[in-house]
């Protein structure tokens, strides 16, 4: 398992919109946002819209002030990209405070931009897969994703498909269809052999890697052209300048269409609130990344935007036992990443729906 | 000014006077109505989790009634369009009625995007100057459309009506304009209806440009049929006569439409079922059931029965000129459509999932309820258009002398 700091990451300059670096909100107590609260009730106040009427009623019914202003205040924020620094910083302290009440420890939700020159890109040796699902364990730790137990409740970003091997049998020689007639217009001599994405997640078996099987992990793939992005009526979800496509929680109205457009099942949607143990709640958050989502919203892998940013790889590339994940700088000659695609097999999934992953499969 | 209070009084208290079977009709809707409210209510504390849908298959019921109306919405214009293209005479006496099921059913529509929406308090985020307008998302230009649509109805219609009311002419100038794009705009809807799951490679099922054509085939048998069942409750519960000239052809459209769209169906499971490559799942799974999983087999083939069926009877001189038997057939073609559009379009476009996995959808009770409210709010809306435009063309609701007078 590797902790080492990736070199591609590492080498570039230093975040270029600059953000007092953290987040605790006992330090940023004092600058609540009565202000914001006004101005943004002002601002929406012409218009009737039942998220006002919620907003009221959550004024009402909530004992805890802060918590029912943040929200009341959050209702009318501005989509994530058109915001000014000051009301990113502002809905930035915003969502530390109400995390924090939340869960009752120190929350930061980080708000640092794309890095320049810097294009993620993320590369995977199916090869090597076990089919083990650390990663997808790792990734729901790290990731806050929902943890409940009803059908809806569980959300996993990364899913690892289960591919039988598939055998041809001599015994099967004479079977074909129509059945009975020997070999008419086909064969069936054969066990599904390496079919593409007839695969199955839902697999548990005593050891991994199985005999019988090959694994293919699957998330969501960054495309450079994402038809989930250009489906989004309102604008929530978008390529980040550094490569990810990743979705302003609080702007996304739930229509689910992106879910429908994405070729890879990368999209998930929460069904109701998300149930997130406190104890398990990871307090290290991006605003475009891994901070609680709220009920009705659509979520999917960003690359944790809370660590690749900081210089650190994803959690899915650090918990990988058998190092068949690889994630770096495109830009970079250098880096692992591209150090593969330049020497290695490499493919993409559903290459002819142009879609231009920037998640690579390869193989030795 | 005042005459326009007038109108809307005048308007209001002929609406309200009824008997009985009125109020006790309006009342059960009303009824239904109030539990809509509530699931409402709960899906919006709970979360869609109350509902059938997941991860996988996340349009389910309202989505489906919402494809299906769009469609009835645009199935008016085959009353318009005879009437104002055609100069039928038959059609020209009732097309304020289709008029009236255009804005009837735009409203549904709305009404279902609310219940679909996992966060309908946020709607404001899609209406400029404080949310975002996305010209690249088919969802923003179906927003647009149909917005656009129902504004067109409701001036066109309630224009006509104005006029019929207060005896003035009515102004040829920028009516019959209006009305020509308000013929074109009927079809716009359901295109970009049909271009919102056209456009989705990741979905074969529907990633085909046959869906706009199939669209509007189907629409235009769904919409006048149930303009027909209207016009015969009209016909029988009021003092307005509906000719039957006008009954004829929308029965021939039906026909006509029906057939086309039962012919596209065929031709899709030739050219998908032919060639079954992975992208054939979905239709196969809609009529045959896949990896043991045969939830939507039975709609399915009700499905094709009711639309055949209807078929045959429209075809059969004996039913289509008998007036008692001609609801039939409608009423089949309706449902069939209804499943075929809906449930059956819908549901195996997301089985199985891009990844391959085979789910399956049941709607929840709570869904039940919440589509049967949103019809019911239809109907109780219908109701009141059709009476308040019924009073006028018959001259019940007329501008009173003193106002006359006034002028």
């Amino acid at each position: 398992m590797t902790t080492a700091q990736p070199p591609s990451l590492d080498s570039q300059q230093p975040p270029c919109t600059a953000q007092p670096a953290s987040a605790n909100p006992d330090q940023c107590g004092s600058c609540t946002p009565p202000q914001t609260t006004r101005r943004g009730f002002l601002k929406a106040g012409g218009m009737l819209s039942l998220s006002s009427l919620m907003g009221t009623a959550a004024l009402m019914t909530q004992s805890d002030d802060a918590h029912a202003a943040a929200e009341w205040a959050e209702h009318f924020q501005k989509n994530y990209r058109l915001m000014t620094d000051e009301e990113k910083n502002e809905a930035r302290l915003r969502l530390e405070k109400r995390y924090s009440a939340e869960y009752g420890k120190a929350v930061s939700v980080d708000t640092t931009g794309p890095q320049a020159g810097v294009l993620m890109g993320y590369a995977l040796n199916i090869r090597k897969c076990i089919g083990c699902r650390r990663c997808v364990h790792a990734c729901v730790a790290e990731n806050n994703q929902s943890r409940g137990t009803r059908p809806g409740e569980k959300i996993e970003w990364i899913q690892v498909l289960r591919m039988e091997r598939g055998k041809f049998e001599q015994e099967k020689m004479d079977h074909g269809y129509p059945e009975g007639l020997g070999i008419q217009v086909g064969g069936n001599a054969y066990t599904p052999a390496g079919q593409v994405l007839e695969g199955q997640f839902h697999y548990n078996p005593p050891a991994v890697p199985e005999k019988d099987a090959t694994y293919m992990p699957i998330a969501c793939m960054q495309c450079e052209k994402p038809p989930c992005v250009k489906v989004c009526p309102v604008r929530t979800t978008y390529r980040e300048g550094d490569g990810p496509v990743v979705i302003d929680y609080n702007w996304c109205i739930g229509c689910r269409m992106c879910m429908g457009a994405c070729p890879y099942w990368a999209r998930r949607i929460n069904l109701t609130t998300p149930v997130l143990p406190k104890a398990e709640m990871n307090p290290v958050t991006h605003y475009l990344g891994n901070r609680p989502r709220m009920r009705g919203v659509v979520e999917k892998c960003h690359w944790c935007l809370q660590r690749t940013r900081q210089g650190r790889y994803p959690a899915c590339v650090e918990v990988c036992p058998v190092g068949a994940r690889k994630f770096g700088n495109l830009l970079d000659p250098e880096s692992e990443v591209s150090k593969i695609l330049a020497r290695k097999n490499i493919f993409r999934l559903k290459a002819e729906l142009n879609t231009f992953p920037k998640f690579f499969y390869f193989y030795d | 000014m005042q005459q326009l209070i007038r109108f809307a009084t005048d308007y209001i208290g002929y609406v309200l006077k009824g008997g009985t079977r009125f109020y006790a009709w309006m009342g059960s809707l009303a009824a239904l109505i109030v539990c809509m409210l509530y699931v409402f209510y709960l899906q919006n504390t709970e979360g869609l989790i109350v509902t059938g849908m997941t991860s996988q298959i996340h349009d389910g019921l309202y989505f489906a009634n919402l494809v299906f109306l769009v469609g009835v919405a645009a199935g008016a214009v085959t009353i318009v369009f005879p009437a104002y293209v055609y100069h039928h005479e038959g059609m020209h006496k009732v097309s304020v009625l289709g008029e009236m099921l255009a804005i009837t059913a735009v409203i549904m529509v709305m009404v279902f995007v609310f219940a679909h929406m996992g966060r309908p308090d946020r709607l404001w985020h899609m209406i400029p100057p404080w949310g975002i307008y996305s010209f690249s998302a088919m969802l923003g230009w179906d927003v647009l459309v149909l917005n656009g649509y129902l504004f067109l109805n409701f001036i066109c219609g309630f224009y006509y009506l104005w006029c019929k009311y207060t005896g003035n002419p009515i102004n040829k100038k920028w009516f019959i304009p209006l009305v020509y794009v308000a013929i074109v705009w009927a079809l716009s809807i359901h295109t970009v209806t049909a271009f919102l799951i056209a456009t989705m490679p990741s979905r074969p099922m529907w990633h085909h440009s046959m869906m706009p054509i199939r669209f509007i085939c189907t629409a235009f048998a769904a919409g006048p049929a149930l303009i027909i069942l209207i016009f015969m409750i009209i016909r029988k519960n009021t003092k307005f006569w509906i000719d039957d000239s006008a009954i004829k052809l929308l029965s021939t459209i039906v026909t006509w439409c029906l057939g086309l769209a039962i012919f596209l169906t065929l031709s899709e499971v030739v050219v998908e079922l032919y060639a079954r490559t992975e992208h054939a799942n979905g239709l196969f799974y809609l009529m045959f059931g896949l990896h043991g999983l045969t939830g939507l087999v039975p709609w399915f083939w009700t499905a094709v029965i009711l639309m055949v069926g209807a078929f045959i009877l429209f075809l059969t001189p004996s039913v289509r000129n008998n007036m008692k038997l001609l609801p039939i057939p409608c009423g089949m073609a309706f449902v069939g459509i209804w499943i075929e559009k809906g449930m059956g379009l819908i549901v195996p476009g997301f089985i199985p999932s891009p990844i391959g996995e085979v789910t399956e959808y049941y709607p929840t009770f709570v869904e039940w309820l919440m589509t049967a409210g949103i019809w019911a709010f239809g109907f109780f809306i219908l109701t009141i258009l059709l009476k308040g435009a019924i009073g006028i063309l018959l001259g019940d609701i007329k501008c009173g002398s003193t106002a006359a007078a006034a002028k």
